[in-house]
């Protein structure tokens, strides 16, 4: 396949970036996105050449580490799925592709296509875990009976891999998804109740702080997760911090 | 609930709460219109009947305009702040393929209802208050019918009048789920409520829209 890339260059987050035209051949229909961009980054390095710097770890669609923009859609246009598991047969010979960062104020460019995404760290840090008596004496998960339906809606929950694909494609540049899938797969289960009021005010105040949008419900960060997290989580957010707030 | 109400969700539930009221409204004042079509004493004598209770014009008249004012005030802080925090645009954006267009352009359509109610003010409720509380002209429990017939004679103004509520149309198709979901309901209700906002959506607009053709052809 030859493709024409149009990719983000930015040297870093004070500067100014730009669309940079690049030719690229020989691409075979079963290389994954990450390795076309491989391939280009080989080319430029052979060239002497600043390499595209771009986001990837595991490469398996668990990390949530590639992020990418791809032709208008967060992590490119299938569904379901990171940018790690897209792969060049979903494009066409001659095919010009559009490779942008992840955009959002609170996601700031750090060089080309990478973007910070450590305000999700500091949101989860703020109340993303339960506490636990290690002291030897705690009981065991297993032996507390939970609902089918909500230790199914939990692990659903649990499935959010923070990649801030929502973020991404919110035209508002919300959270929400991310913060109700953090809140829910606590919420859910009996071992994340105590700390539930408490958890849910600091996500949110942390959410606020870092400068993410509002939610307007529009959906596109449901049908953008590669996880497929449901737009529930963040219904049942908005009620966990009402009861919370009135608890409060 | 005093820092609730300044989280990003409480305004999102702020505004959800508005929208529920102004629904409500609509839906009441469509019912009340809609009589206009049958029974011109039906509805003299239900417009009057708002038009002169206390509870009405003194109590929920006040609450309705706040309402109004605060859901078009919250409407535009909001889409300043999301226009803040989203800071740069994409290169490339393909919106479309993964939300509806009533959903990304709620300011757009909301601006046009606005319009749209400063007209509506204008040809009623501020020749309303005129009437009453300006000039406390003599009051004819007869005269409602006559003055709603005579605003939908002018074929411009039931047209903008249309286009309008084709716009509202669109607002609520999004509106109405995006309200309830913001009040945190339970996905139990998804599928009833989606159907409601159809119903509503669709329902409510078109009827408003077929009072104006109605009497702007019958007179």
């Amino acid at each position: 396949m030859k493709l024409t890339l149009k990719i983000w260059r930015q040297k870093n987050f004070k500067t100014k970036g730009l669309i940079v035209n690049y030719e690229i051949d020989n691409i075979s229909p079963d290389m994954s996105f990450l390795e076309m961009l491989d391939v280009l980054n080989a080319d430029l390095i052979s060239k002497d050449e600043d390499p595209v710097s771009f986001d990837h770890d595991c490469r398996e669609g668990i990390c949530g580490s590639c992020s990418l923009f791809i032709n208008g859609q967060a992590h490119g246009p299938d569904r379901r799925i990171t940018t790690c598991q897209l792969h060049m047969r979903k494009f066409k010979d001659g095919d010009t592709i559009f490779i942008e960062p992840f955009r959002a104020k609170a996601f700031p460019v750090i060089k080309d296509l990478v973007v910070d995404r450590t305000a999700f760290d500091r949101i989860q840090q703020s109340g993303g875990y339960i506490s636990v008596n290690t002291s030897g004496n705690t009981q065991d998960a297993n032996s507390i009976p939970i609902n089918k339906d909500d230790a199914d809606d939990a692990f659903d929950a649990a499935t959010c891999i923070g990649c801030g694909a929502c973020v991404a494609t919110c035209k508002n540049s919300s959270a929400m998804l991310f913060v109700g899938a953090k809140v829910s797969q606590y919420s859910l289960l009996p071992q994340g109740q105590t700390e539930a009021s408490r958890r849910v005010i600091n996500m949110v105040n942390q959410m606020d702080l870092e400068g993410f949008g509002n939610c307007s419900n529009t959906g596109a960060c449901e049908v953008e997760c590669p996880k497929g997290i449901s737009l529930d989580n963040i219904a049942r957010m908005n009620r966990e911090l009402m009861k919370a707030s009135i608890k409060k | 609930m005093k820092n609730f109400i300044v989280t990003s969700i409480g305004k999102k539930v702020a505004m959800a709460i508005s929208a529920i009221f102004l629904m409500i409204f609509l839906l009441q004042h469509f019912l009340i219109n809609i009589t206009s079509v049958f029974s011109e004493d039906i509805f003299n004598m239900l417009s009057h009947f708002m038009g002169t209770n206390f509870l009405v014009q003194f109590i929920l008249q006040p609450i309705l305009i706040f309402g109004v004012i605060f859901h078009f005030v919250m409407g535009f802080y909001l889409e300043t702040q999301n226009r803040r925090a989203t800071k740069y645009e994409y290169y490339k954006e393909r919106g479309g393929a993964n939300s509806t267009w009533m959903s990304r352009n709620m300011i757009w359509s909301g601006l046009v209802v606005l319009s749209f109610l400063v007209l509506h003010f204008i040809d009623f409720w501020i020749p309303e208050i005129n009437y009453k509380y300006v000039e406390f002209l003599p009051e004819d429990p007869n005269r409602y019918y006559e003055e709603l017939v005579h605003k939908f004679e002018n074929m411009w103004r039931v047209v903008f009048y249309c286009i309008s509520f084709i716009l509202l149309s669109l607002h609520l198709l999004h509106g109405f789920s995006s309200a309830l979901k913001s009040m945190g309901t339970n996905k139990s209700y998804a599928s009833s409520i989606k159907n409601l906002s159809y119903i509503y959506s669709i329902g409510i607009p078109l009827g408003f829209c077929f009072i104006a053709i109605f009497h702007h052809l019958t007179h």
